[in-house]
């Protein structure tokens, strides 16, 4: 069987920590770049163009995207052939978590109780880690930094199945519209819809992973999501809320199957620093 | 065209700031969020003096990077300004006249920033490593136990942000939502 030590797993995660929250994705990139064609709102493409300089000055000096640099957001697909060795595979996360956020001069943003002292971790840890098995003696991290403030934008409803795809819209539409300006537009709306309660918040974040302009390979889905794109940059909150036509740059959903009697859907929505960085192992 | 503001600001310059104006903002800016204003509240409650004087200042909501060897601050970009709004209008009655951040505010506040003749600027929100670029001195001035929630006092050279609110009680949100609306 193979052997992976779990100090591997450590030095990766912290790489992806810095890298993530140094470097744009190329896809997020090129959306913006497209947007910059699209909007017509003069402020708007000006808006557009800063967040694009932003990401340059960001790589060249090597230094984060954006000042909150999010809780860490880890997705592992451990292979069920692969044996850790050396320790515990969440420690060793979380101690990549722990140097990537000291030695990359990214900013502490956890706090270790929600509602009391609130005290800073100091560390950025924990890390909010969902794991799932898979075939092969592989292991694959991404990290995915998430900002608070598109977090907290974010929503979920338990629809009923007689609401169909229209209360899925409204629901949808109706978050971004109340998020206007606050979660940094262009955002990239990612919609989990079915399963339990736990499970479509989860697919709404995976969602968020998919390179931008890809869509959902079921056809009626993907359907869906371009329809949603085009009403909610109908909204014209803008780049940045300050009016323009490109309010958001995709729309991504998920979906599973779910109960009888519900339809869960969730939306994470993600600003335009949509940060999120590989690693096989 | 960015027009070149100073702080601390009078009223003739903010009374003649509008909603969409582009500026450019030089001077000495403090820096607050959540938990800082939290402690502004406590201090004010208890009758304490604050940590800097307010009179014509302007607080920058953000929670900035640590600074990497040989730079002057980390990555200092806007943060949400809604969470402030219950501390905002009680710092704007004691002579706070601007605050910068993304993101829209409660009618308390505009009612809070025509009243006392104040504006709200926003700055693009993730471009941190850009706004950065104009900050030249950072000290951490109260607070330095909250760590990046600390309150800074900062020197700015042409700080690029844009009027959201001003003293008029426009609001450039909902103008340019408006205009693009389909």
């Amino acid at each position: 069987m193979r052997e992976l030590n779990v100090d591997v797993i450590t030095n990766t995660v912290e790489n992806l920590c810095i890298e993530s929250n140094y470097f744009l994705p190329r896809d997020v990139k090129k959306a913006l770049e497209d947007a910059v064609l699209k909007e017509e709102s003069p402020v708007g493409r000006e808006t557009l163009l800063d967040i694009l300089k932003n990401a340059e000055i960001a790589a060249r000096n090597q230094v984060p995207i954006c000042q909150d640099t999010g809780l860490t957001v880890v997705f592992a697909e451990l292979g069920q052939d692969l044996r850790l060795v050396g320790g515990d595979f969440y420690e060793a996360i979380n101690e990549g978590v722990r140097r990537g956020y000291k030695n990359g001069y990214l900013r502490k943003s956890a706090v270790d109780d929600p509602f009391l002292v609130r005290k800073n971790t100091g560390d950025n840890t924990p890390a909010i880690i969902h794991t799932t098995i898979v075939k092969g003696d592989r292991l694959k991290i991404i990290i995915a930094p998430k900002g608070g403030g598109s977090e907290n934008m974010s929503a979920l409803r338990m629809l009923t199945p007689s609401e169909g795809v229209d209360g899925i819209k409204k629901f949808v539409i109706d978050t971004v519209d109340k998020a206007g300006s606050n979660p940094c537009p262009p955002v990239i709306v990612g919609v989990g819809i079915g399963g339990t309660v736990e499970m479509t918040a989860l697919i709404a974040k995976k969602a968020l992973l998919r390179t931008v302009g890809e869509h959902n390979p079921n056809t009626e889905v993907a359907k869906l999501e371009n329809e949603l794109l085009e009403e909610i940059n109908n909204l014209g909150i803008g780049p940045q809320g300050f009016g323009g036509r490109i309010t958001a740059l995709a729309v991504n959903i998920e979906t599973f199957p779910a109960h009888l009697a519900s339809m869960p859907v969730a939306v994470n929505i993600q600003c335009h620093a949509a940060r999120h960085k590989e690693a096989v192992l | 065209m960015s027009r070149i503001i100073n702080t601390p600001l009078t009223d003739e310059v903010t009374c003649n700031l509008y909603a969409g104006d582009r500026v450019l903002i030089n001077g000495i800016i403090y820096t607050g969020r959540d938990a800082a204003h939290k402690r502004l509240a406590e201090l004010l409650e208890r009758g304490e003096k604050l940590p800097f004087e307010l009179n014509g200042q302007v607080i920058y909501y953000v929670g900035p990077c640590p600074a990497k060897p040989g730079n002057v601050i980390g990555s200092a970009g806007p943060t949400t300004s809604c969470r402030m709004d219950v501390y905002a209008p009680v710092l704007m009655e004691m002579g706070l006249k601007g605050m910068i951040g993304k993101g829209s505010r409660s009618k308390d506040v505009i009612d809070s920033i025509v009243r006392n003749k104040c504006v709200y600027f926003a700055a693009v929100g993730g471009a941190g490593a850009m706004l950065a670029e104009a900050i030249k001195e950072a000290e951490v001035v109260a607070f330095a136990d909250l760590g990046p929630e600390a309150i800074f006092k900062l020197k700015v050279e042409n700080f690029p942000a844009i009027v959201i609110a001003d003293t008029e009680g426009k609001d450039l949100y909902k103008i340019g939502r408006s205009k693009y609306q389909r």
